[in-house]
């Protein structure tokens, strides 16, 4: 049942839909009536990548096609997925092996620069031997894009996995991380930040399975949601058998900007081992209203006020980003996203 | 300067100002004390603009700008600053950032330029220094971590770089020591001016020696009920506010 089987078949039965558990919030069968075309080859400028001059080498992929290629999995690595032709689907798929002790900085863009595509990505990402790789996610799709990218992580023992995911959200998007976590002290960071107004949405699902002993999981998402834009989060961490020691943290927080904005949150531990440290916490609010009053006092206009605020709390997940070049992209985006005058 | 007249404001049903009428001219230091449930923070709040508050009756200007016209930033704009009882921390948001945003948010709002980095700086340099505040403090979130000492250190730092024309102090001195009241005390006295106006809301006569009003109005149920000289806050210290609760029913 995926956006991926569904492009590749024309099937569109395959597609998630409501009655799918995982998916009931991010409804895809119901919302797509028929499917687009595959986009055509394009063979025109392609713009510069939001993460031009951080990277050493680049992965491109236009309209799913893979146009410049990089065999590198090490040092900084660009990765785009660049969406150009309006109301078409496509569907690419990538995989990536970082050797034992290499670091790769995965800077990964998905830019939508055409209308109302259909766009499915699919990601391996295999982490060697004591191997470190941050993944920072930037994902600008139009309000009616339909949008589905799946990572399959592996990882390999003592090695480190880093992840960061922006967004502000498409017509129906979901980006989802599954992490195969060893235990063997490996560690894992899961972040993102969700921005969302209009009607966007976006779901941020992740699923880390900790097979073995001694395994560390830190999750933080925040995000905010104004107008009638729906955000979604599900962070399921399950703990096998055996899996013992396993320290794993996992926090989503979000703010409601309007009466008809919705959060939908969904944090599941699974722990089938006995000698474990696993927390989760959740909260949904709105933004303080005595803060706010006191910078409006000051002399801050309401909405720049809003967006002082908005932009305060997604921060600490931003300071979280380890690649400085990356850090300050991703800060720069934040702001920009919310219209803050700095 | 500041022109209060037959003031009347309720919260939902609840009538809390019932005709406060009160004039602080420009160079002048007003005090209002008053009992508990007075009236005291909702004049500051209706002053200043803070929402859920109704006023149904009554006018309030500052240098004839009608300030229930405007929004909260707009009376900002207009050199109208309220020193909070209790200081908000903001997380995530530098002490210089929040106060270079509202400098320049009132600075806009004037039509004038925006103030540059570099001279903000310098502004913020010397200010910090002449109220002994750790430049570094001024990098950390807004206030997050601080003493009630250091918070209302903090209010005085940005009066003093936002140079209002007129301060109403609401219980400034609720959570200090006395050490803390005589360094916030200095920092309100140094901004005393013939062109700034203040008003000073307390409860108790304490704050009084130290930042020296030229009139103090005693206000109960919602009403002016007294006015005299600094003489009426040690009258008051001595015997109560029992007769003037009376007064009002």
């Amino acid at each position: 049942m995926t956006l991926s089987t569904a492009l590749k078949t024309g099937d569109l039965t395959a597609l998630p839909s409501r009655r799918d558990e995982d998916w009931r919030w991010t409804d895809l069968r119901g919302l797509l009536r028929t499917l687009p075309p595959a986009a055509p080859a394009h063979d025109g400028k392609i713009p510069a990548s939001p993460f031009a001059g951080l990277a050493e080498t680049e992965t491109l992929f236009v309209n799913g096609r893979r146009v410049a290629d990089a065999e590198a999995a090490s040092g900084v690595v660009a990765l785009r997925f660049v969406a150009l032709a309006d109301k078409a689907s496509q569907g690419a798929s990538h995989s990536l092996v970082v050797k034992a002790g290499e670091t790769l900085v995965l800077l990964e863009s998905h830019e939508g620069r055409a209308s109302g595509y259909v766009s499915d990505v699919l990601l391996d990402i295999a982490v060697g031997e004591g191997a470190f790789v941050e993944r920072i996610v930037l994902v600008e799709d139009d309000a009616e894009a339909v949008n589905v990218v799946t990572a399959e992580v592996v990882l390999a023992p003592g090695a480190r996995y880093a992840q960061t995911v922006l967004t502000g959200g498409a017509r129906r998007q979901r980006i989802e991380t599954r992490v195969n976590h060893p235990g063997a002290h490996a560690q894992v960071r899961l972040d993102g930040v969700y921005l969302l107004d209009g009607q966007r949405h976006a779901d941020q699902t992740t699923v880390v399975t900790h097979a073995g002993v001694d395994g560390i999981t830190s999750q933080l998402t925040k995000g905010m949601a104004a107008d009638q834009a729906r955000g979604v989060f599900q962070g399921r961490i399950v703990v096998a058998q055996g899996a013992d020691q396993t320290d794993a943290r996992m926090g989503h927080h979000a703010l409601i900007l309007s009466d008809k904005a919705e959060i939908d949150a969904k944090p599941e531990l699974l722990i089938f081992a006995d000698d474990v440290s696993c927390a989760h916490g959740n909260t949904i609010g709105a933004l303080d209203e005595n803060a706010l009053f006191y910078a409006e006092q000051r002399g801050i206009p309401e909405v720049e006020a809003k967006a002082m605020l908005t932009e305060a709390f997604v921060g600490e997940v931003v300071d979280r980003i380890e690649h400085e070049g990356a850090r300050e992209i991703a800060a720069a985006w934040v702001a920009h996203k919310l219209g803050g005058v700095r | 300067m500041l022109s209060i007249n037959n003031l009347h404001a309720r919260v939902e049903d609840k009538p809390i100002l019932k005709g406060v009428t009160l004039d602080v001219p420009a160079g002048e230091v007003h005090a209002i004390m008053g009992p508990n449930g007075a009236g005291k923070s909702t004049l500051s709040y209706v002053l200043s603009g803070r929402g859920g508050y109704e006023v149904t009756e009554g006018s309030a200007a500052l240098n004839g700008d009608d300030l229930l016209a405007l929004e909260p930033n707009e009376r900002a704009a207009k050199g109208l600053f309220l020193s909070f009882q209790y200081p908000l921390e903001i997380p995530g948001v530098p002490a210089l950032t929040f106060i270079r945003t509202a400098l320049n948010a009132q600075r806009r709002a004037r039509g004038e330029d925006e103030i540059a980095a570099p001279a903000f700086l310098k502004l913020a340099k010397e200010k910090a220094a002449a109220l002994k505040i750790d430049f570094d403090m001024l990098k950390r979130g807004l206030n997050v971590g601080f003493s009630g000492g250091e918070k209302k250190r903090m209010e005085i730092f940005q009066m003093s770089m936002l140079s209002p024309k007129f301060l109403i102090l609401d219980e400034t001195d609720s959570g200090l020591d006395i050490d803390a009241l005589k360094i916030v005390s200095e920092g309100v006295n140094a901004l005393r001016s013939p062109e700034r106006g203040m008003l000073v809301i307390t409860h108790y006569q304490r704050l009084l020696d130290y930042i020296k009003p030229d009139k103090v109005h005693v206000l109960a149920a919602g009403r002016i009920v007294a006015s005299g000289g600094p003489e009426l806050a040690l009258q008051l210290e001595a015997e109560g506010y029992d007769r003037y609760v009376g007064v009002a029913a």
